[in-house]
């Protein structure tokens, strides 16, 4: 195994996409994500890829559409005023089913909001993010050995199902170093015979577009992607459990969120209340059936959550709305510390009684 | 055990180096660490903090609320996190810069002129390696190699001659 670093959330983003054989990389500053670009600013020259500072974020994602239609690995990073930026690019990279890696280490919003850690993104990312019906993969990494082991895991999802993966970070992920090992046995990327790389006089042009003025068209292109969505739904969907077995009250959350909840349900286990948690791995798709299948024996549910309860709709759709579900929150780069999570808890507690 | 620790002061007094150090030294002595700088608008007025877990078991929540270590190296840092040390923790300040003492019972608290020592022994950018050696010499952790290892790791190549006057600063510490 190989030695474990310290890295910074960010480095460790930048690095694994490196590994995952991503050359191109189109940014534009923004904290606090800036240390993915600063990173690839520094390695991409010295490796024969590509770093481009774009002259803004709408630039960035449709340079990425550009070298995703020459079916190469590419990626761009931001932050949340920036990822809105690039929802346009966002929906045309869905209308022509390309694939590549886009990064949302979060801040708190809406508008230009602030700088520190929040998940207030939530419906953005697992809705699709700019207009039309489609959808990305949504993975949310919850420490720093995710955010890489994920950036791969993004890229070759994307491949595979020819679409976005996006990470969802958020500011502390981002910013947080922890020791990581840069392991990875990463596959080579599969074919793309779809790409635009020139026909070579063998075959016939290979369009790219995401334009189709004939609804019937259109219309069947919105059906086949969904067919394609039903299928990821099936089989990508993951979470982490902890200690869900017996528990009769159950946490829902994800990145520091998890993390901050970790520490609350070890102390209220110590007072013998029987709580776990559900920790969505992919938040699209969102991992229905560990929820479902914990309906049986829990009774309530809390959403921890840095937003005004976006992800809670999940959980209550998921559990069939079988039991209550409290939502247990703070907004605006503000972070729940353990102790507010341990009073939901014990609130949650006295009512399952 | 978690040992959980914040480390306060202005920026420019290598408050994240002294941070990263002792995370990367709880990294070779095999434990879980964690390290989480502020960079928010508070570090763009100048005071810059940064939360360090070490613990032997996973670490949850990086971000340090209760200290059982505190290092403040300026008067702001001490107002503000003083109160939220753990009862029974330990407080490290910089008695050249910070000249009041604290004002609890229920935790331990050090002294240290750590930015008059920097000057007097020429190594003035070096206060904050200083308190970081008292702070290792407190906690039973100073010697070993994995000091000098640490070091190697948050130093670049391009500074290796800093190596040396690092370590010098953390004896000058633990000797206190």
């Amino acid at each position: 195994m190989a030695e474990k670093v310290l890295m910074k959330g960010n480095e460790a983003i930048a690095e694994a996409a490196i590994m995952a054989g991503c050359r191109h990389y189109f940014g534009y500053p923004i904290t606090p994500q800036t240390e993915v670009a600063a990173y690839m600013a520094k390695r991409m020259p010295k490796i024969g890829g590509t770093f481009l500072q774009a002259e803004s974020e709408i630039a960035a994602i449709n340079m990425v559409y550009g070298v995703a239609s020459a079916g190469l690995r590419s990626m761009t990073s931001s932050s949340s005023p920036g990822i809105s930026l690039k929802g346009e690019g966002l929906s045309y990279m869905a209308g022509a089913d390309l694939p590549c890696l886009v990064v949302n280490v979060q801040r708190g919003g809406p508008g230009l909001g602030g700088i520190q850690p929040s998940q207030s993104d939530y419906f953005q990312a697992t809705r699709g993010g700019g207009h039309g019906d489609y959808h990305m993969i949504v993975l949310a990494p919850a420490s720093v050995q995710e955010m890489a082991e994920l950036t791969v895991k993004g890229f070759e999802l994307a491949d595979k199902y020819r679409m976005t993966s996006m990470i969802l970070a958020d500011g502390t992920m981002g910013q947080m170093m922890e020791p990581v090992s840069l392991d990875f046995d990463i596959a080579p990327p599969p074919e793309k015979p779809w790409a635009t790389t020139g026909t070579g006089m063998k075959r016939k042009h290979n369009i790219i577009n995401s334009l189709y003025l004939k609804p019937e068209e259109l219309e069947r292109g919105n059906f086949e992607r969904y067919k394609k969505y039903a299928e990821i739904e099936k089989n990508e969907a993951r979470a982490e459990e902890y200690l869900t077995e017996d528990a009769e009250i159950i946490i829902a959350a994800f990145g520091i969120a998890a993390r901050v909840s970790k520490n609350a349900i070890d102390a209220a286990r110590k007072e013998g209340i029987k709580v776990g948690m559900i920790r969505p791995i992919t938040l699209w798709p969102f991992p229905k059936e560990v929820f479902k299948k914990t309906t049986s024996t829990a009774k309530r549910y809390i959403s921890v959550e840095l937003s005004m309860g976006q992800m809670i709709e999940d959980v209550q759709i998921a559990t069939e709305f079988k039991a209550p579900v409290d939502l247990c929150n703070r907004v605006g780069g503000m972070i729940p510390d353990p102790d507010m999570v341990l009073e939901a808890i014990k609130k949650a507690a006295k009512e399952v009684k | 055990m978690t040992v959980e620790l914040l480390f306060s002061g202005f920026g420019g007094q290598g408050i994240l180096f002294a941070g990263k150090f002792m995370a990367y030294k709880g990294l070779i002595d095999d434990k879980n660490v964690s390290w989480l700088p502020s960079y928010g608008p508070e570090m763009r007025g100048g005071t810059a903090s940064c939360s360090v877990i070490i613990s032997d078991g996973n670490v949850g929540s990086p971000i340090v609320s209760a200290p059982d270590i505190l290092i403040a190296m300026n008067l702001p840092s001490l107002d503000k996190y003083e109160g939220s040390v753990k009862k029974g923790g330990k407080i490290f300040v910089d008695s050249t810069l910070v000249e009041r003492k604290i004002n609890r019972d229920d935790v331990e608290a050090y002294y240290i002129p750590a930015t008059q020592l920097a000057s007097e022994n020429n190594m003035p950018t070096l206060a904050n390696m200083i308190i970081v050696g008292k702070v290792l010499s407190v906690i039973g952790s100073f010697g070993g190699e994995s000091v000098l290892k640490a070091l190697s790791k948050v130093i670049s190549a391009k500074h290796a001659d800093m190596l040396e006057i690092n370590k010098r600063a953390m004896e000058i510490g633990a000797a206190l």
